[in-house]
């Protein structure tokens, strides 16, 4: 619509003036894009000095070198007594290698899980007609609606209630406190739901006339053909969960399950307050984070786009 | 396309179809049920736990007074809560400042990725990568870039000021801690943002421009008369989304913080699980959990415009 107001407005132009348009001095087109990549290059800068700095930091294991470089340039350039040595004292002073086993571990399970339960539900909404279907539809929908934080006090009352197989009578401070709550998620069966809709009903038609079963249509059919929502379902999944800071931070007491983050959070808290450790711990966590980030690029960008949706 | 099986028809029975679908009902029940359990007990029930606790003076741990009904009396007294109302302001404030920051600066950037030049897939991913860097971990590394006595940041507000400006105390400061923290936020954050309206941009369709350059449009106005109103529902969007943001707010206070100093950097959230957690205040906690719910219930429209969306394609 406002297009048209648009065009009306440019319309008494003359001829002449359209066509003298494109044809612009060279050097000034050099000179923009100079500008241009000048901008960006700043930009890239911005973005990325915490985390440079952050590494460059973790290098140095003299402290007081450090605390007298971070006032200048020389904070971003790694010299002088450049050693692990501050990687070494994280490992010493904290069980870095089991909070990364328990980050792993916990997402994994949840992503895995999830990708199972949550597409196999939404596979029999989209594909197999059965009483309650659109009300079960609908219900999945709203709980979208319904943000984590405002569930997680009373969801901690009632996991402290619940038994477990190994004869605990509460799952505070366990791994399936971390995992089971979260392999249900509605959004991503909502994903789920409407890719399978998507593929045309023939292709599995012909395989149930021929007398496949059900699951083995899923399993041989569905999960092959939707490869690209379960990449994505995953790695957003991986993106949320291996950044989860409140959950964990209620149910872990002590290391024995304690995830990353919230071993992080900890390992800060935690005198003598000495930048190069906490430094060297945080450059383990991003860069881990970062590699996978780059492996699967092209996925993280199209997952990007529901974390937004979800807030 | 290779598939497993063969296309052919055989003989099929009345019977055989009505088995079958019998069979179909019970195994359709049977791959809903594990999400329908899970959902039940670790959303649904907690939720209405908190609309119930809410009424309640609940505590965490078992205690000798009895748990008793309270009416609204936990709602009202958040009327008089002066934390709370703090937290109230402190997000207000985050939201007023960062939703339009971080969604014009997100709109600015996914306009210089969106050009033809070489190298742009390499900005866009430095652009995202702060997205991915977890918040717990990079909010420390914030936190050493806002040290007070000699951070990297007070250096250079130094040197680009020529000296006139700080040093700052940054995070102990009462009026600097919460913009602090909103920076690191909006660093962190904007990436994300970009890459949805990225997504915008290229929706448009090429033939608008074209269009519009035959009219003689300069880039300027082919900016506001066709890319921001074709960006109108994406704009939309983002902002909704920034601003459920900025009531989740948590993390980087926890971390930096702890809602210091003073009340200074108090969040709904945050104030929430100090509540519920650490002096054990579930049936308050839960009222300011249901509060949160509504404020963020704005997040139905892009989810609901989402589904619509989704069941149209269908037909």
């Amino acid at each position: 619509m406002e297009l048209t107001t648009h065009k009306g407005r440019t319309s008494s132009r003359t001829p002449e003036k359209v066509a003298s348009m494109p044809a612009q001095p060279s050097s000034r087109k050099y000179v923009g894009l100079t500008l241009n990549y000048l901008l960006m290059s700043l930009l890239a800068i911005f973005f990325l000095f915490p985390v440079v700095f952050m590494v460059i930091s973790s290098l140095k294991a003299n402290e007081n070198q450090l605390l007298q470089d971070v006032t200048t340039v020389r904070a971003f350039i790694p010299y002088d007594d450049i050693s692990l040595q501050n990687y070494n004292d994280a490992f010493q002073r904290f069980p870095f290698g089991l909070y990364l086993f328990n980050s792993l571990f916990i997402v994994t399970c949840i992503v895995v899980l999830g990708l199972l339960v949550n597409s196999l539900i939404a596979y029999a909404l989209a594909r197999m007609p059965f009483p309650g279907r659109k009300l079960i539809l609908i219900i999945i929908v709203a709980l979208v609606v319904i943000p984590f934080e405002s569930v997680a006090v009373p969801l901690l009352l009632l996991v402290n209630q619940l038994p477990w197989f190994n004869g605990a009578t509460t799952w505070i401070n366990s791994y399936q406190v971390q995992i089971i709550p979260f392999i249900a998620d509605a959004f991503s069966i909502f994903l789920f739901y409407q890719f399978f809709i998507d593929i045309p009903r023939d292709i599995e038609e012909a395989a149930f006339v021929d007398g496949a079963s059900r699951l083995r249509i899923y399993w041989q059919l569905i999960v092959p053909l939707s490869r690209p929502v379960f990449i994505t379902v995953a790695i957003w999944q991986f993106l949320v969960h291996i950044g989860d800071f409140l959950w964990p931070l209620m149910v872990t007491r002590g290391d024995t399950y304690r995830p990353l983050m919230v071993g992080m959070r900890f390992f800060f808290g935690q005198a003598p307050l000495h930048w190069g450790d906490i430094m060297a711990f945080a450059s383990m966590i991003t860069i881990l984070i970062l590699i996978v980030f780059l492996l699967f690029q092209r996925w993280f960008l199209r997952s990007a786009a529901f974390a937004g949706i979800t807030g | 396309m290779h598939l497993p099986f063969r296309a052919t028809t055989s003989t099929i029975t009345p019977s055989k179809i009505l088995r079958r679908n019998r069979k179909e009902r019970y195994l359709s029940w049977a791959f809903a049920l594990p999400a329908l359990t899970l959902l039940l007990i670790f959303l649904i029930i907690p939720f209405l736990l908190a609309i119930y606790f809410s009424l309640t003076n609940q505590r965490l741990a078992p205690e000798p007074l009895p748990t008793s009904f309270l009416g609204l009396r936990n709602y009202a007294r958040m009327l008089t809560d002066d934390t709370l109302r703090r937290a109230l302001f402190n997000n207000t404030f985050f939201g007023i400042v960062v939703v339009p920051v971080e969604t014009g600066l997100a709109l600015f950037l996914a306009l210089l990725l969106n050009q033809k030049l070489r190298g742009m897939s390499v900005f866009r991913a430095i652009y995202f990568s702060p997205v991915v860097t977890p918040l717990a971990a990079i909010s420390v590394v914030w936190a050493f870039l806002y040290n007070p006595g000699q951070g990297l940041i007070n250096a250079f507000l130094k040197a680009i000021s020529f000296g006139h400006l700080g040093p700052y105390t940054w995070l102990n400061d009462a009026n600097l801690a919460l913009p602090a923290i909103m920076f690191l936020s909006i660093w962190q954050g904007v990436g994300l943002y970009m890459i949805i309206y990225l997504a915008g941009l290229q929706n448009i369709p090429q033939s608008l421009y074209e269009a519009a350059r035959v009219d003689g449009a300069g880039r300027w106005h082919q900016l506001w008369y066709i890319t921001l109103p074709q960006l109108r529902n994406t704009t939309f969007f983002v902002m909704i989304a920034t601003t459920v943001q900025a009531f989740k707010l948590y993390t980087q206070v926890e971390v930096m913080t702890q809602g210091g100093p003073g009340s200074a950097t108090v969040t709904v959230i945050w104030y929430m699980v100090n509540q519920g957690i650490h002096h054990l205040h579930v049936g308050y906690a839960s009222a300011i959990a249901v509060v949160f719910f509504l404020l963020v219930l704005i997040r139905i429209i892009p989810i609901l415009r989402y589904v619509v969306a989704a069941e149209k394609r269908e037909e």
